[in-house]
């Protein structure tokens, strides 16, 4: 599905990512995780198109396509969802009126004829109540006013909305109460597909008990630096990361 | 609005530039260019017109000979020529319009084009026409329909021929010959516009509407429009305006005068799309306009609505004289300048009547290299008591080269008067653009998104088509500025 080969990016000239490389099969679920600073973020960033990074070096290859060859809008239409770490305000434009637009975009790309508003609202629907999303929310301008967890609950039922062949979540944990996180897990969790891939960025072992990795990686100063399976974002979580810092030195 | 119709516009949206910009191939009976005293005189004979016309324009035409062009407005305009304009052009025609089958088929072509709803079966959607095409008016639909209920809405020619003794009596009575320079050219040469009466106790059963169109190369056009609201009664007013590309600068200055009586209400909307000039800054339209209400009776109602992305220059600041008690006003307006555009653009509330009220929301979009400034006055004045008003102007920035101005002035002489202002700038934020293309959506479209959710709050206070239009126009005229 995605593969990553010696991926280098930066930005105003100071690289942050120092030559990445990553494989992810159809169906499995990679978290990445890594100190504040790692390039996690960037990571995503570049994934999704974001020109503010320039990639200097390596390959991307998303489905049998060069990634980076695509628009930021193409590679969302290609199946690509990002759920940001820190969503954006987009005041006066509805939560209704957003998606409707994004969900035609698709369709569009797809060769699909655009979806008659009453189909719309049922998809809305049945998506709000899969991520246990209020219609408060929905109904306001996108993520305008939202508290932090709120505006993480959108990016779920947004991804819901989508259904992207690979999600890139970038601490969407974060600023969630225990019973927020659970939504949020339960949402990832029931979206999940044999076809679809899932990378979860985070900080904390927490998200993994509810959404099981198959791998997890360790980002470190630009590069990936440890894989192993689900017992890592234990030990992680135990010992820290100073004794990866100390294994490399070595 | 309807979220399908918002679609579709923002479909349509992304392949176009100015696209009103095509000439039409229609006869004009137009007089040499320049201006003189012998000129008005032509005019006013070509128009067959009495004689206190010709001294109204005549008298005008002196005035202006003493004054010099404005140079307070934020804008940079190149000196103006009149002597090489030409200060009449009208389509010919062969004889007076009888019905639609009459109008010639190029200038129906013209306004088929526009979408203009010069057809019958457009007559159903409800909406009244005049249209003003260079500087003679073409054709006002549905004249029969309101007629019989004592309405009167022609073109401003007609109304001179017709009701002399209305013309008379309200020309020149909200807005001087006096008031200003471009005021004053426009009465010595104006050559049409509309004219709407309506009687006491009567609610205008449709909207009334008159697209203006310049058509002619090197022509200027003046028009007037006239709106006398008797007591007790309602009309919903629009105005559209568009001209072909050219390279040349062309010279709009209008009037608008509005008379709004006891208990009457009065909603002018205007989308303004003349021709921008190109993305270097060629050519254009010189748009500048005095338009000025009067609520003249008790409880007496005047909103202005508009959306402005078109012209060169423009330098336009409707304005209300608050003169009954209880009366009110609201403006809002939604002004767009791209490439190197300029507008200088606001609102002037004269609080006079007790207990009279105003409200100001203007929202500026300034993207390219543009300059859009927003020039407001509130004004109480000493013997005025209770008056209120509540003023937010807003500017939205694309880009860095772009400028936004605000120049709130407060003139207020009465101590229980409540005036609140507020403004912000906010800038279309490359992060925000990046979210919409992250979930599918381009740049052009989400520059629409965007735009037309900062502009709802104005774009809801028109009548529906001309909001989808308006809506349209949005977008459109904010192609390519990003990036
Ligand atoms: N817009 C930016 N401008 C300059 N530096 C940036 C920008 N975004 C990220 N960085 C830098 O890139 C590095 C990696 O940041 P990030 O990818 O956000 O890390 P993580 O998500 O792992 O915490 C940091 O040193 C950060 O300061
Ligand atoms: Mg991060």
């Amino acid at each position: 599905m995605l593969s990553i080969k010696d991926l280098h990016a930066s930005i105003n000239g100071k690289e942050i990512l120092k030559g990445v490389n990553l494989e992810i099969k159809p169906g499995e679920v990679h978290a990445i995780m890594g100190p504040n600073g790692a390039g996690k973020s960037t990571l995503a960033a570049v994934l999704a198109g974001r020109e503010l990074f320039e990639v200097t070096k390596g390959e991307v290859i998303f489905e049998g396509k060069d990634l980076l060859d695509l628009a930021p809008e193409d590679r969302a239409r290609e199946g690509i969802f990002l759920g940001f770490q820190y969503p954006i305000e987009i005041p006066g434009v509805s939560t209704v009126n957003f998606m409707k637009t994004a969900v035609n975009e698709h369709r569009k790309y797809k060769g699909l004829e655009p979806l008659k508003a009453s189909d719309f609202l049922k998809l809305m629907r049945d998506k709000k109540a899969l991520v246990e999303i209020d219609s408060k929310l929905t109904n306001r301008s996108v993520n305008e006013g939202f508290s932090g967890g709120e505006k993480k609950k959108n990016e779920i039922f947004q991804m819901a909305m989508l259904e992207p062949k690979l999600a890139i979540l970038d601490e969407t944990d974060s600023g969630l109460d225990i019973d927020a996180l659970r939504v949020v897990a339960n949402g990832v969790n029931k979206l999940k597909t044999p076809e679809n891939s899932t990378i979860v960025i985070t900080h904390y072992q927490r998200l993994l008990d509810y959404i099981v990795p198959d791998v997890v990686h360790v980002l470190f100063d630009g590069r990936i630096v440890k894989t192993a399976g689900k017992e890592l974002a234990l030990e992680l979580e135990a010992k820290g990361y100073d004794w990866i810092k100390e294994e490399l030195v070595k | 609005m309807a979220k399908e119709e918002q679609d579709k516009i923002l479909d349509e949206v992304t392949q176009s530039d100015y696209k009103y910009g095509f000439s039409s191939d229609i006869d004009t009976d137009s007089i040499a260019k320049g201006l003189n005293e012998d000129v008005i005189r032509l005019i006013s004979s070509k128009k067959n017109e009495p004689e206190f016309m010709l001294e109204f324009r005549l008298n005008a035409y002196r005035h202006w000979l003493t004054l010099k062009m404005p140079e307070w407005a934020h804008l940079d305009i190149p000196p103006i020529d009149y002597q090489e304009i030409i200060f009449y052009a009208a389509p010919v025609q062969k004889a007076k319009l009888e019905s639609m089958d009459d109008v010639d088929p190029e200038i129906r072509a013209t306004f088929d084009k526009l979408g203009i709803p010069l057809d019958e079966q457009k007559l159903l959607s409800n909406v009244a026409v005049d249209v003003v095409m260079d500087s003679s008016s073409v054709k006002t639909t549905f004249k029969e329909v309101l007629a019989e209920k004592g309405i009167i809405f022609c073109s401003f020619s007609d109304a001179v021929q017709d009701h002399p003794d209305l013309i008379q009596k309200y020309m020149g009575s909200v807005v001087s010959y006096r008031d200003n320079f471009f005021a004053a050219l426009n009465s010595a040469v104006f050559s049409d516009g509309s004219f709407v009466y309506i009687p006491k106790g009567v609610r205008c059963p449709m909207e009334l509407s008159t697209y203006f169109r310049i058509n002619a190369e090197n022509t200027g056009q003046f028009e007037r429009t006239l709106i006398v609201c008797e007591d007790e009664s309602y009309v919903s007013y629009l105005e559209g305006c568009t001209a072909p590309m050219r390279d040349e600068n062309q010279l709009h200055a209008a009037i608008v005068e509005i008379i709004v009586k006891d208990n009457s209400e009065v909603k002018y909307s205007t989308v303004q799309n003349w021709y921008p000039g190109n993305k270097e800054g060629l050519g254009g339209i010189y748009n500048f306009v005095t338009k000025r209400g009067i609520c003249e009776g008790v409880n007496s109602k005047l909103m202005w609505a508009q959306v402005e992305t078109g012209s060169a220059v423009t330098w336009k600041y409707p304005s209300s004289i608050l003169k009954g008690d209880g009366s009110s006003s609201e403006f809002y307006s939604v002004a767009v300048t791209n490439h190197h555009q300029q507008a200088d653009t606001g609102t002037k509330m004269i609080h006079i009547g007790n207990n009279t009220k105003s409200t100001i929301i203007s929202k500026g979009i300034s993207a390219g290299k543009s300059n859009n400034s927003y020039r407001g006055l509130v004004k109480v004045v000493k013997n005025c008591e209770g008056a209120r008003n509540f003023s937010q102007c807003d500017s939205l920035l694309l880009g860095d080269k772009c400028g936004a101005h605000t120049y709130p002035y407060l003139e207020v002489h009465n101590k229980s008067a409540k005036v609140e202002h507020e403004a912000t700038t906010s800038k279309i934020g490359e992060d925000q653009i990046f979210y919409c293309n992250q979930r599918g959506i381009s740049t052009e479209d989400a520059i629409g998104l965007i735009v037309n959710g900062y502009a709802k709050e104005v774009i809801n206070k028109m009548p529906m088509e001309f909001a989808v239009e308006a809506q349209k126009l949005l977008a459109i005229s904010l192609e390519g500025s990003v990036g």
